[in-house]
């Protein structure tokens, strides 16, 4: 039997290789999936807890969190699509528009 | 969930995650980070939430990640190298990030035994009568604004990714 506590280092780790992609990669698509890696370790710590206290309210939250990351990736991939029209570039460092 | 399995699949999927920011193809990113949902999948089910396991297979690992491979085929991404940047961004970054990720270890693994720790399971635990059972009565108010929230999303894709009609040059002044 597995302590939650063991899941939640485990939802710890991905969550900071989730942090590290955002902030060392400049991919703005690859920025994107760090962000579903994280969502997805927070879901990890929701399910291991839903588990240990023997009730399904973290796994309604995690259903949630499952639509609000299908409504992000439709309007996130279309924010991305109509960059890429107008800057030719998926590079977030020269998305500098809105850059003081 | 026994220990040995466990070590086995969150091995597995610190690698993969570590796949996901380390390649230099989108392409390859992405199968990673499938790869890793997966993982994290399995995990679930290991913990006794089926339904949601199952889910996270399909509608996230199948549906959602289709999507981004749609989108990077559409923009035809090549493989590159490693993006430059700043150099103090990425030192700021990997320290912050390991001050974080002691910081949680550190938090996580002095947590006190849950309450309902020794209880036995229901029988139906994860099963999804029991989860549509919390959606439709407690959370019934959630759920409701979650279809509102994915109508707008679709509506909002929609409107975004549009190309615009003739009389414009396609890229030119909105």
């Amino acid at each position: 039997m597995v302590p939650p506590s063991y899941f939640m280092g485990l939802s710890a780790v991905l969550f900071c290789i989730g942090v590290l992609g955002v902030l060392l990669r400049r991919n703005i698509i690859i920025i994107f999936m760090s962000i579903e890696l994280m969502l997805n370790a927070v879901n990890l710590a929701f399910v291991a807890l839903s588990r240990a206290w023997g009730n399904v309210d973290g796994q309604a939250i995690v259903f949630f969190v499952m639509t609000v990351a299908a409504a992000e990736a439709a309007v996130g991939l279309g924010i991305i699509l109509m960059i890429f029209r107008n800057r030719e570039t998926v590079n977030a460092d020269e998305i500098n528009l809105m850059r003081w | 969930m026994p220990l040995l399995p466990f070590l086995f699949l969150a091995a597995l999927s610190i690698i993969f995650a570590a796949g996901v920011i380390l390649q230099r193809h989108p392409v390859h990113s992405l199968l990673s980070l499938v790869l890793t949902l997966v993982v994290i999948g399995i995990l679930f089910i290991g913990l006794d939430a089926t339904t949601v396991g199952f889910l996270q297979m399909i509608v996230y690992a199948g549906a959602i990640k289709v999507l981004f491979l749609f989108v990077i085929w559409l923009l035809n991404l090549q493989s590159q190298p490693i993006e430059g940047g700043h150099l103090a961004l990425k030192f700021v970054g990997a320290l912050g990030s390991a001050a974080l990720i002691a910081e949680l270890l550190v938090f996580v693994l002095h947590l006190p035994p849950p309450v309902g720790h020794s209880k036995p399971l229901a029988l139906d635990y994860g099963s999804i009568g029991k989860l549509a059972q919390g959606l439709f009565t407690d959370y019934l108010v959630a759920f409701e604004v979650t279809s509102i929230l994915l109508l707008v999303g679709v509506v909002g894709a929609v409107a975004l990714a549009r190309r615009t009609t003739a009389g414009s040059a396609p890229g030119g002044a909105p």
